[in-house]
């Protein structure tokens, strides 16, 4: 297992230098920074000067590793657009984003599994059609869509939830189903598949044949091995919610670590985008590990192999 | 760029707007707060640190200027400088207000002014927006209350640039605490004082009630002002109309036509100071092609339907412009050749040039697809087949200046500056962005931009823009409109300087 997750972390920091590697030369190849800092009615004497003041005109590979070995001191540089630690940028909107991508999990989680369950003791039944439906327009409807359509309706016509910012818990429910919804059909097919392979199998005729309840049947024996990949699943749709849904944070004006990536990402803002590289390739490292200490957890046979 | 621009999503927000109607607006005046909303940041409390038009916005609330520019006139007026006089072509004095005092009690004198033009134009305060500040030499204390300023070289727009974005800062405060303690808790002598910022999210302002009187800016009529920023269009909608914000701009054509009509809002349409425009290199900065030629600058100018892309794409308020530059500013000549929409015409014309079965180029675009698309399309219909490169502004600015660009479609703003100086004079004077290599125009240009004769100045550039026409260097296209949505309590007027004077608005 040691050995295994020494592999896992070695390979997980050498994609996360190549990540970094390949987005600071994707990013300044996009446009000159320069140009963007310097603003629309820059002459070209005011960008060469921008390009010096603010060490531009060095050669890439040397800002690079400039950049680099700051990074590998903690010192994730300073945003050129606002001024400020690209770190308190993080910080300071990191929070939001977790607290969204949280509840979305929760919410995606709590809508899922149990319909999947429903719909795998059932097959075929109005509820795994119902089921089904919800599945096929998750997929089918897009994210924004969703949201404005949540807009629309609690918050303008019935007035029940804000609809934008982050004042209080309320202010989060509409991001949380919105962002949630979308990561709820891919769970609720696998918990589905997963409980319907399960069922069939030996150990739970027997348990049955033992004159277990169903409940416990179901909890104890079935759930618990179906849900192996659905974790593995969840902990990948939680990397994408952390990840900060752009659109999301964008119509509900939420200050999360998406939109902090897209505005800068507009802007050649690319110490920031580096930050936001790197934090979310740390990140993925960690759930992916949290994923395979949670099924090893769940399942002794990981453990053993 | 933002998330409404894209055309699918444009399509869910007419939708979305159509629904929308079924609310009703409720305006916050019994509490006298204003909240409005900003589909961007203010990214920083410090003007100096920033380009953006967010950042100048909050600007002129917490600052103050040395000349004020009346927004509707275009007038200079007092401000913290009282009066001024040109010693010469390169020395300003001005006088400067006493008893002014600083949000934090700390008086105002000419300390402060001298110390921010001298450090805010040297190397040292790392100033974003350069071309605001590197035409100062220096400022020299004289008097107290009076200050003289070098400048490198005549530059009659100074005043301009003395009224806009150059924000007096206090001297004694901005050095105790340096830019992180600034940013932070920022102080001015404007009629608002920023009292609580949540990155991200929002920036309250409350009135200064020692605002001095006696200037061109009158006293602060609302209480407190809220800055919400909300990136999306539609969600800014929702909360205007559920009286979250009171007070939106930038609204899309499709979105206006559903708000229009709604009771308890105002919906306003003003042309701003910005214009579009194809450029076109003349000069072959990148090698010959077709553009080098005339009579093919004049086909693609009677070739484009102008007109029609005004009336059914921009919003209401825009005009077609004959000139290189915004027809309020100061020198821009509107007598000038012109290109009526004549496809046949433009047929004949790429015929003499020797490209009667039209020819294939590069347009490159950063914004207002839709508007792109149009004119590709009336491109196609005399024969030129024009393939959409759409990219970022730095890059096709780069694309521009390394002559890598054939034709661009751009927009400008001027800075908000009302003066050719800040609009032709940019393009045909030789710099980097001057693809058309006119030694004529440039030299008419500098003749204007050095004098501080109004006379000398506007016959200089009338010759400059009437060249610049005839040559079709660039197809001059339209100004753009901004539609504001405000609540119907909101005494606000829009003006063109694309500044949204919330320090000068009340409530009915």
């Amino acid at each position: 297992m040691l050995g295994f997750l020494v592999r896992r972390l070695a390979l997980a920091v050498l994609v996360a230098f190549t990540v970094s590697a390949v987005s600071f030369v994707l990013l300044r190849a996009s446009g000159d920074v320069a140009v963007a800092i310097a603003g629309e009615s820059a002459t070209e004497a005011d960008i060469a000067a921008i390009r010096h003041q603010y060490g531009l005109d060095r050669p890439l590979a040397i800002q690079y590793f400039d950049w680099l070995g700051n990074a590998l001191s903690g010192d994730l540089g300073r945003s050129i657009f606002f001024n400020t630690p690209v770190s308190d940028l993080i910080s300071e909107r990191l929070p939001v984003t977790v607290a969204v991508g949280a509840l979305a999990l929760l919410f995606a989680v709590t809508l899922s599994v149990p319909l999947g369950v429903a719909a795998a003791l059932r097959p075929n039944s109005p509820i795994d059609h119902l089921a089904m439906w919800l599945a096929v327009l998750g997929q089918a409807m897009p994210s924004f869509w969703f949201a404005l359509l949540l807009v629309l309706v609690l918050g303008v016509w019935w007035r029940l939830l804000p609809i934008s910012g982050t004042g209080t818990f309320a202010h989060y429910i509409m991001p949380a189903i919105a962002l949630g919804y979308y990561a709820t059909p891919a769970i609720m097919r696998l918990t589905r598949a997963g409980m319907i392979e399960v069922l069939q199998s030996d150990y739970i005729r027997t348990a049955r044949a033992k004159g277990l309840g169903t409940g416990r049947i179901l909890f104890k024996h079935a759930l618990r091995n179906a849900a192996i990949p659905v974790v593995a699943l969840a902990a990948v749709q939680f990397g994408f919610m952390l990840s900060g849904s752009i659109v999301i944070e964008s119509i509900f004006a939420l200050p999360g670590v998406g939109h902090l990536a897209w505005i800068s990402l507009q802007r050649s803002d690319f110490t920031v985008v580096q930050g936001i590289v790197l934090m979310l390739a740390v990140i993925y490292i960690c759930l992916a590990v949290v994923a395979d200490l949670f099924n090893a957890w769940l399942d002794p046979r990981i453990r053993v192999s | 760029m933002t998330i409404q621009r894209d055309p699918t999503l444009r399509a869910a927000a007419a939708i979305l707007a159509a629904g929308l109607a079924a609310g009703t607006a409720a305006a916050d005046k019994a509490s006298d707060t204003l909240t409005v909303a900003l589909d961007m940041e203010v990214e920083t409390m410090n003007p100096y640190q920033s380009t953006s038009r967010m950042s100048l916005i909050a600007s002129k609330m917490m600052f103050d200027t040395l000349v004020w520019r009346d927004p509707k006139t275009g007038e200079f007026a007092p401000m913290l400088a009282t009066e001024w006089e040109w010693v010469d072509a390169t020395t300003l004095d001005m006088r400067l207000r006493e008893g002014v005092t600083f949000q934090n009690g700390e008086p105002f004198d000419a300390e402060d002014a001298a110390f921010t033009l001298n450090f805010f134009s040297g190397p040292e305060a790392k100033t974003k927006g350069q071309s605001s500040v590197d035409w100062i030499e220096s400022a020299e204390i004289l008097e107290p209350f009076k200050i003289r300023i070098h400048l490198k070289a005549p530059f009659p727009a100074a005043l301009e640039f003395l009224a806009s974005p150059i924000a007096i800062f206090p001297k004694d405060y901005f050095e105790k605490v340096g830019f992180e303690g600034f940013e932070t808790a920022p102080i001015g002598s404007g009629p608002y004082q920023a009292t609580e910022i949540v990155k991200g999210e929002t920036i309250t302002f409350v009135a200064n009630p020692n605002y001095f009187t006696g200037g061109a800016r009158p006293a602060p009529k609302i209480g407190k002002i809220v800055f919400r920023t909300i990136p999306d269009l539609n969600t800014q909608l929702a909360e205007l109309m559920t009286g979250g914000v009171e007070w939106a701009w930038r609204i899309g054509k499709d979105e206006a036509e559903g708000l229009r009509g709604m009771p308890g809002l105002t919906v306003a349409d003003a042309e701003t100071m910005r214009i579009g425009y194809l450029t076109m290199n003349a000069a072959g900065t990148g090698g010959e092609t077709p553009f080098t030629n005339l009579k093919v600058r004049q086909a693609v100018s009677h070739a484009i339907n102008r007109q029609a892309i005004v009336d059914n794409l921009v919003p209401p308020g825009a005009r077609l412009i004959p000139s290189a530059c915004f027809p309020d500013q100061f020198g821009c000549e509107q007598d000038v050749a012109t290109y009526d929409y004549d496809p046949e015409k433009a047929k004949a014309l790429l015929a003499e040039a020797g490209y009667p079965d039209g020819f294939e180029f590069t347009f490159d675009v950063y914004r207002d697809r839709p508007y792109a698309e149009a004119i590709i399309g009336d491109l196609a219909k005399v024969g030129i087949k024009a393939n959409l490169n759409f990219a970022k502004y730095a890059t096709v600015r780069d694309a521009l200046r390394s002559g890598g660009s054939q034709v661009a479609f751009l927009t400008w703003g001027s800075n908000s500056i009302g003066d050719v100086s800040a609009s032709t004079s940019n393009f045909f004077k030789g710099s980097a962005d001057d693809t058309y290599k006119d030694a004529e125009v440039a030299a008419w240009l500098t003749e204007g931009d050095a004098s501080v004769d109004p006379a000398v100045r506007k016959a200089a550039y009338s010759k400059a823009l009437k060249k610049i026409a005839a040559e079709a260097y660039w197809v001059p296209l339209w100004t753009y409109p901004y539609t504001y949505a405000f609540s119907e309590e909101l005494d606000f007027t829009p003006t063109s300087d694309e500044l949204p004077h919330f320090a000068l608005t009340g409530w009915k």
